[in-house]
């Protein structure tokens, strides 16, 4: 989020889009998929964030928890119970896997609240891969633990006979929805709110309005740490809905 | 002409947030309607909530992200 | 001035804006190689280290609050016991202060009983004594009496002009004094 500059004319320049530009960090402005860019610099801060919150704070394994390691243990605790309350026993097998999506996004949504900072989940190239893995990892579980019957999920027994292929087709487009929804939604928050507080800041040039700008900053900034949380914790919550109807299709 | 065309139609796509808003609210106020009604069955639904919250608000965020390819991707 | 400002960020938009980067395409497979690397490091962490280690250290905490809760409870129930032995000490000190009152008590009794018992003898002793000395002196008074009386009426007898012999009259006043 860097501040908006006001443009040699003396006009207002919103550039609420640069902020999501992936540039190399050093070298020509070619990316090829090995280059450093600042999108690698903050997924790697997002990994070395999780490592310091997960390993380093828990590596005096105090029976009475510090700060840090008290996060850790909520953090553990919150989506170990979000398993196991959504899934059920079974479902605990997954929680390393969904363990690791929560922290990475709410690690990269997090750090992307940095002035300056490049938010990884702000983009559909980061989003649309995890949102396609959760998909797919959940079809192709789905299929191996029922078999042909996972397809039953879309033959609704409890309506009328009439209405069933309809609703099955309903079924069928919402389930291919999700990945769509799933992705768009992270990336858009993440996109929405920063972009928000870049026209804000924008306003912030022109000194009548300037004390309105810095409060309506300061405003969205409470709001996305706000969402910055939720999303990472809806992203986590339906990828457990999902792997519960994988799990257990006939609910 | 084209480009201000499309500005006008990223502003139309935007009222889809104000109105996913409305669903959110909608969602919000029924489930603190329920949980005062019977607040022991409350801490056990908010999971329900937030999935419910998650879903109203995709649609919203999918006008705005209408909006955003109007306005800079069109 | 809105429309100005409107028409101006709008011009500029157009010759400096970068679109949304987000279409860009010639960035995602950047992106997604430093994604997958990033996921693949976080799961290698958390499955290698970080998951079993607070698992551990829940469990530990767990372990150890049960201990101590069992700790506790031992505790109470010996403090319970304590109360119990105290409880009973009390009862049987307050027996034995009852037992030694009573003893003390029956002793005294006996005392008492016994220097009653002593008195009463010497009271009867002193009573037989006194009595005999009352009767001897009766005796002493009634041998007088007799003697005045047979004198006394041997006297008047012989005012009266009569002759009393002796025998007579002591025969007459002793069935007199009978009487």
């Amino acid at each position: 989020m860097e501040t908006a500059e006001q443009s040699d004319g003396g006009g207002l320049v919103f550039k609420p889009m640069d902020q999501f530009l992936v540039k190399p960090l050093s070298g020509d402005g070619i990316v090829q998929w090995f280059t450093f860019t600042n999108a690698a610099l903050w997924t790697s801060l997002a990994v070395l964030a999780v490592f310091l919150l997960l390993v380093t704070a828990t590596s005096k394994r105090a029976i009475i928890p510090g700060r840090a390691q008290s996060i850790a243990e909520f953090a553990y605790g919150f989506i170990h119970k979000m398993v196991e309350d959504i899934c059920g026993k079974e479902g605990l097998r997954y929680f390393p896997y969904i363990m690791t999506l929560f922290m990475f996004i709410v690690m990269a949504n997090f750090l992307g609240l940095n002035p300056t900072a490049f938010t990884p989940t702000s983009h559909f190239a980061v989003t649309v891969p995890l949102a396609l893995a959760v998909f797919l990892g959940v079809t192709i579980l789905g299929f191996v633990k029922n078999g042909a019957s996972f397809l039953g999920m879309f033959w609704v027994t409890s309506a009328p006979l009439a209405l069933r292929p309809a609703l099955a087709l309903i079924e069928l487009i919402s389930y291919f929805v999700r990945p769509v929804s799933h992705s768009v939604r992270l990336a858009g928050s993440m996109m929405a709110g920063h972009a928000v507080i870049k026209v804000f800041a924008g306003f912030a040039a022109l000194a009548a309005v300037s004390p309105f700008a810095v409060l309506g900053i300061t405003a969205m900034y409470g709001l996305e740490v706000l969402v910055c949380f939720i999303q990472a914790y809806v992203f986590t919550i339906l990828t457990c809905v999902y792997l519960k109807d994988a799990l257990h299709p006939h609910h | 002409m084209e480009g201000q065309l499309a500005h006008i139609g990223a502003g139309i796509a935007a009222l889809g947030t104000g109105i996913a808003a409305i669903g959110v609210g909608n969602v919000a106020s029924s489930f603190l309607g329920g949980a005062l009604r019977n607040p022991s069955a409350a801490a056990s639904q908010t999971a329900t909530l937030f999935i419910g919250i998650a879903f109203a608000e995709a649609l919203g965020i999918f006008s705005f992200l209408v909006a955003l390819l109007l306005m800079f991707a069109v | 001035m809105a429309t100005e400002t409107a028409t101006d960020a709008y011009g500029a938009a157009e010759t400096t804006s970068v679109g949304m980067p987000q279409l860009d395409a010639s960035t995602w497979g950047n992106q997604i190689f430093w994604l997958l690397l990033a996921l693949v490091a976080i799961y290698l962490i958390l499955s290698r280290v970080a998951l079993p280690r607070i698992a551990a250290i829940l469990a530990e905490r767990q372990g150890t609050i049960t201990n101590d809760i069992a700790a506790a409870e031992d505790l109470k129930a010996k403090a319970v016991e304590a109360e119990a032995a105290y409880d009973k000490a009390l009862v049987d000190a307050r027996a034995e202060a009852q037992r030694i009152i009573a003893e003390a008590k029956a002793e005294m009794q006996d005392d008492l009983d016994d220097a009653i018992a002593k008195a009463d003898v010497q009271i009867g002793e002193k009573l037989a004594e006194s009595e005999a000395e009352i009767a001897e002196i009766r005796a002493g008074a009634l041998a007088n009496v007799k003697a005045v009386a047979k004198d006394t009426t041997k006297e008047i007898v012989a005012a009266m002009g009569g002759k009393a012999d002796a025998k007579t009259v002591t025969a007459a006043v002793t069935s007199r004094m009978k009487g």
